[in-house]
């Protein structure tokens, strides 16, 4: 039953990930990026991951995707208007590099992960043991183990806002 | 169940398919969601390994590579909005200088 729901996900973000690469339209490719964005969620909830699941569909779906459909619209020159569609379409250059080289890249990964014997390396590190929430875990270890990096990802974030905001004033 | 390697190799396909899409698509909101393909084929190996892990490390690196994705995206945006300005285009291959 877990293989069917496992292979239904992976099945879902694959596939709608091919849709993002092979389709032109930039609209049509963020919605399936979407899907793609829940697909992967649901892998995160299988594995034991719940909390990372929720953060993954409030962080990836509720605020970048909205950014990024955002940064569509106000980016829009030239749409097909004059042809009574409004389709916003992305050109495609080195076709056969990109093959080539994402072709390479899935053939190195699966070679070292073919070769590496992961499983088994994961499976002598940690013994099996009944899933259950993580929050609190992570909530601990926030404040413990990685509280440096919780800190450093606040001022990074504050960072980030400020730069983006001053990017974005109009200045003449 | 050796479950990893399905998530290893989907995580390989996801990651090859958003690195197609950075070399090949040409608009600059197309390369962003191409890098967070990237970004979530990584978490997806992170969060893997960290099965029955008591302590969660996996789990938690994924947080702040979500973190680090989520400012980048945004300042990226910031930039891409300031280049489309100048430039009237979001076309990488016209926007090939610094200055005007």
């Amino acid at each position: 039953m877990i293989q069917l729901v496992f292979i239904a996900f992976a099945l879902l973000s694959v596939v709608s990930a091919l849709v993002v690469l092979l389709t032109n339209n930039v609209l049509y490719a963020a919605f399936s990026l979407l899907v793609t964005f829940l697909g992967m969620a649901g892998l995160y909830v299988i594995v034991g991951a719940d909390f990372l699941g929720v953060a993954q569909i409030l962080v990836y779906i509720g605020g970048i995707l909205v950014l990024l459909i955002f940064g569509v619209m106000l980016t829009n020159q030239k749409g097909t208007k004059s042809q009574g569609r409004n389709d916003i379409l992305t050109e495609n250059t080195n076709r056969v590099i990109g093959l080539v080289v994402a072709a390479g890249m899935f053939g190195l990964l699966y070679f070292v992960f073919s070769k590496g014997h992961f499983a088994e390396v994961q499976a002598s590190l940690f013994t099996d043991t009944p899933l259950k929430a993580t929050t609190q875990t992570i909530g601990l270890q926030l404040m413990t183990d990685f509280v440096l990096p919780f800190e450093v990802s606040g001022v990074l974030l504050m960072a980030a806002l400020l730069g983006a905001a001053y990017l974005s004033t109009k200045q003449k | 169940m050796a479950y990893i390697s399905y998530y290893l190799l989907t995580s390989a396909l996801l990651f090859s398919i958003g690195l197609g899409i950075v070399v090949t698509k040409r608009n600059i909101i197309m390369v962003l969601m191409g890098i967070e393909l990237m970004l979530n084929a990584v978490n997806l190996n992170l969060v893997a390994f960290s099965k029955n892990d008591p302590s969660l490390q996996g789990q938690l690196f994924a947080i702040f590579v979500i973190v680090v994705a989520a400012s980048e995206v945004v300042v990226g945006l910031s930039i891409v909005l300031k280049a489309y300005e100048h430039f009237k285009t979001v076309n990488l291959d016209e926007i090939s200088e610094l200055k005007k």
